[in-house]
């Protein structure tokens, strides 16, 4: 009797459902994707009581949290491993995923942003975005400093790039990150992993809706969704990736296992 | 900055006792060494993780209020200006999840992690919920920055609203696991990373432990163990 397949619960917009869909696709594994928008889906829920996302359904198993899914999918599913085996490179790699998701992508969340509602226009609340993905980001780059592999910690994509990759995106595309005036050529190659990454996983959820984060918000969160969303994609400080996107109809969509940078 | 190494042997089983003193004499020369700040709830986990190891370690405080974190030295062992940092012969990590996974792969003494896949996945997704969902949510740098352009005395509230939907998440995720502690009556990585965070929401925040963690048998256990390191 064939095993059900796991159910990936996430949003588009999500960064943290972006990360376990790159790790899925990486994995080969078959998977059901479904997108939900937890503060208005009812029947959620029912599924994840806790009502975070992203959460992978296995079998009888509610798992929440990336990092979680990700280090459990690790274990579930050996094939195109994400971790190293090296202890000390393990530790640089997880140490990168850390800065994302503990000192990054939590400060960048509807809750923090709701924070400043009403004290804070939304320009001010875009610089306290910009000033801890900088952070972040330069730290990143100190500690890759005299890296000459292809991403974070070798020549293959590992856990770091996977939580890397999502935070790239999310930063030009959100949050107005200029990536030429903190970069060094990692992070050229950083993009490359992002664009590459990012169209095929794109291609998987089927999903564009941009009204997503505008439907239920307050005026000062939509705002600040639209300021951030206005020049998406087409920045002319980050040539490589605008070209990736323009060149998309033309481009082969590779599977992600067999992307060469 | 007093470890008490001593007390800690109570919660392991007999046998692993002798355990640790044979991991003690086979010991490298060299200490590892960690950078921490005693109200720093990530350093804070990390030496709950290294006493319940057995691990000597040479201990340096960084002091975070006199801005020590911005020490060009420190910044070489972690740009990001954050504690803990752990220095292991010429492994430098500077982050409390990665050092926590780093101390369970080389010494694998009294492990933190289940061999179960779903029990191992469900501590550390409590760890990453405290590590990635409350902690960065009150840390100095978010809270002075309330303080100053929200208003004097608005971050208790935004931070107690912080601690309450995560500890929430966290009693939901230990139903029918919790025993003493969150996954049973071993302390586990789960209870690593949520004694500090217990800890600082009791001590700082005035948050009830009676209204969460009804679940587990002695929720004090937690003070107890945060006090002890």
């Amino acid at each position: 009797m064939a095993t059900a397949k796991p159910i990936l619960y996430g949003a588009w917009i999500s960064s943290c459902s972006h990360r376990v869909r790159i790790a899925l696709n990486l994995k080969g594994v078959d998977y059901e994707y479904k997108a939900v928008n937890p503060r208005t889906d009812p029947d959620y829920e029912k599924i994840n009581p806790i009502k975070y996302i992203p959460a992978l359904v296995d079998g009888d198993f509610v798992l929440s949290d990336s990092l979680a899914i990700i280090l459990y999918l690790e274990d579930k599913y050996p094939q195109h491993p994400l971790v190293p085996k090296d202890i000390k490179t393990k530790g640089l790699d997880l140490q990168i995923a850390n800065i994302v998701c503990s000192s990054i992508q939590p400060l960048q969340g509807y809750g923090v942003i709701g924070l400043h509602e009403g004290r804070l226009s939304p320009d001010e609340s875009l610089e306290v975005v910009q000033r801890y993905i900088d952070k972040g980001f330069r730290a990143i780059e100190k500690l890759l400093d005299g890296c000459d592999s292809k991403y974070c910690v070798g020549d293959e994509i590992h856990l770091g790039d996977v939580f890397l990759a999502p935070q790239i995106h999310a930063a030009i595309n959100r949050f107005q990150i200029d990536m030429v005036l903190t970069s060094s050529l990692i992070f050229f190659v950083q993009i490359k992993i992002s664009a590459a990454l990012t169209l095929h996983t794109h291609q998987n959820t089927n999903s564009n809706k941009l009204s997503f984060s505008c439907r239920r918000s307050t005026q000062s969160c939509r705002d600040f969704t639209t300021r951030t969303w206005k020049s998406r994609h087409f920045k002319p400080h980050c040539p490589r990736i605008s070209q990736m996107h323009l060149q998309q109809n033309n481009q082969e969509i590779k599977p992600v296992t067999t992307i060469c940078v | 900055t007093e470890r008490c190494r001593g007390p800690l042997l109570h919660w392991l089983p007999a046998t692993n006792q002798s355990e640790l003193r044979m991991a003690s004499a086979e010991a490298p020369a060299a200490r590892p060494i960690l950078y921490s700040y005693w109200r720093s709830s990530c350093s804070h986990r990390v030496r709950i993780a290294l006493n319940l190891k057995g691990i000597d370690y040479e201990y340096r405080a960084v002091n975070l209020l006199k801005g020590e974190q911005s020490d060009p030295e420190f910044m070489k062992l972690n740009p990001m200006k954050f504690v803990p940092a752990l220095v292991d012969g010429d492994a430098v990590i500077g982050d409390s999840y990665a050092i926590a996974l780093y101390l369970e792969d080389k010494y694998p003494q009294r492990p933190l992690l289940p061999q179960d896949l779903k029990k191992k996945a469900l501590n550390i997704q409590i760890a990453s919920i405290v590590c990635s969902g409350i902690q960065p949510l009150h840390n100095l740098t978010l809270v002075r920055f309330i303080e100053q352009k929200v208003g004097t005395g608005e971050s208790i509230p935004w931070v107690q609203q912080q601690i309450d939907r995560g500890f929430t998440a966290v009693e939901n995720m230990i139903k029918g696991c919790a025993g003493k502690f969150a996954m049973g009556d071993e302390v586990q990585l789960a209870d690593v990373f949520l004694a500090p965070q217990i800890f600082a929401a009791v001590t700082r925040y005035q948050t009830d432990m009676v209204l969460h963690f009804h679940l587990l048998s002695s929720p004090q256990l937690y003070l107890s163990l945060s006090l002890m390191n």
